[in-house]
């Protein structure tokens, strides 16, 4: 015992605690075992110890000991790769796949989180250093609401309107508004579609927004989501009966095509909503230097 | 071996609209060649396409 252990200790036990709380479970059901959590729990412990352990090393004048933190730098890029690889694997046996740019922006989150933790448990084992433990225990709440500011991304619902439409043929051709989806040759095909099927049309608000919407791996995420959350009527052998997202070219909206297990036009609405913008599909054209003057875009 | 973004067969009700290198199946009336169609797309696991109303495609996608 010195005069270190309970910082450490108190630093170490928010930087986990931070690691929890961004670990939650949701829809999107992963990771989903105990064992994936373990892992994430494990990792999560190392990178509070990383950022604890700094603070007292930098007191005793040790400065090498900063060096500790690119080695959890490579070690968290890691897990990166890691969850990037696993999820790659697994994605080839979904019904709907995550796509990509999903599974990237899962990727990046679980580096991310792991970052955070360190940045908790240096925080608070600092203030606990320099002050007391209630000056530790303020900068582990206000560590914690930083942490969730940084957590949260934007829903697909802040940047388009969503409005359901009745899917229909024009011939083969499949159509949601006058989007056009796909052909399908067969009759019975044609029925089947018809009785599950469902349209809704994504309304950009802006024009970033219509960038972001058109990116193939925001809308393979949408359909992702909605055939987690609503399950989906397909199965292997059935490639026609697939959840797809074609674009207007005339103004960007986005045609969603999903034939989900459960037809609910107001459950779909809200999960279409709460779709996560992906970061990697995000794009700012109205940041465009030319774009800042002159006429304005729509 | 998959492939895919081709035409793997074509059934039609009109053998003179059709040639070259596809396995053509060339029905009598309209439902046998519907029937064709939906074995052929459960088998090679495409999808059947209309291209006019006595003419249709399996393409893997």
């Amino acid at each position: 015992m010195n005069e270190y252990t309970y910082p450490i200790l108190f630093g170490m036990t928010v930087g986990l605690l931070t690691r929890l709380y961004l670990l939650k479970t949701d829809y999107r059901q992963y990771p989903t075992y105990l064992h994936g959590k373990i892992i994430h729990i494990a990792l999560g412990f190392i990178a509070s110890g990383l950022g604890t352990v700094a603070v007292p090393a930098i007191m005793e004048k040790e400065f090498t000991a900063i060096t500790f933190l690119a080695l959890a730098a490579s070690q968290f890029r890691d897990v990166r790769n890691m969850e990037r690889n696993t999820l790659n694997e697994l994605d080839q046996y979904e019904l709907v796949r995550r796509g990509k740019t999903y599974i990237e922006g899962i990727a990046i989150v679980f580096e991310g989180r792991n970052y955070l933790v360190i940045f908790a448990s240096f925080v608070s084992t600092f203030a606990y250093l320099v002050g007391n433990i209630w000056t530790g225990l303020v900068a582990a709440i206000i560590s914690f609401v930083v942490a969730r500011k940084f957590m949260s991304g934007s829903r697909l619902g802040d940047i388009v309107d969503i409005e359901y439409v009745e899917p229909h043929f024009e011939g083969a051709g499949l159509y949601v508004d006058n989007i056009y989806i796909m052909n399908i040759g067969l009759k019975a095909r044609q029925e089947e579609i018809l009785r599950y099927g469902m349209g809704f049309i994504l309304k950009p608000k802006n024009f970033n927004a219509r960038s972001t919407i058109a990116n193939l791996g925001q809308r393979q995420a949408i359909l992702h989501d909605v055939s987690t959350a609503l399950g989906v009527y397909r199965d292997s052998g059935t490639p026609a009966l697939v959840p797809l997202a074609k674009r207007d070219l005339d103004d960007g909206r986005v045609g969603i095509f999903i034939l989900p297990q459960e037809k609910d036009i107001e459950k779909a609405k809200a999960i279409i909503r709460n779709v996560p913008t992906l970061e990697n599909a995000i794009r700012m054209p109205t940041k465009a230097e030319a774009n800042k003057e002159g006429r304005p875009l729509r | 071996m998959t492939v895919e973004k081709v035409i793997l067969a074509i059934i039609t009700t009109s053998p003179h609209k059709v040639a070259g290198g596809a396995p053509t199946f060339v029905c009598q009336t309209d439902e046998e060649m519907q029937r064709v169609a939906a074995n052929l797309e459960a088998i090679l696991d495409g999808i059947a396409h209309a291209l006019s109303e006595d003419l249709l495609i399996i393409v893997k996608h």
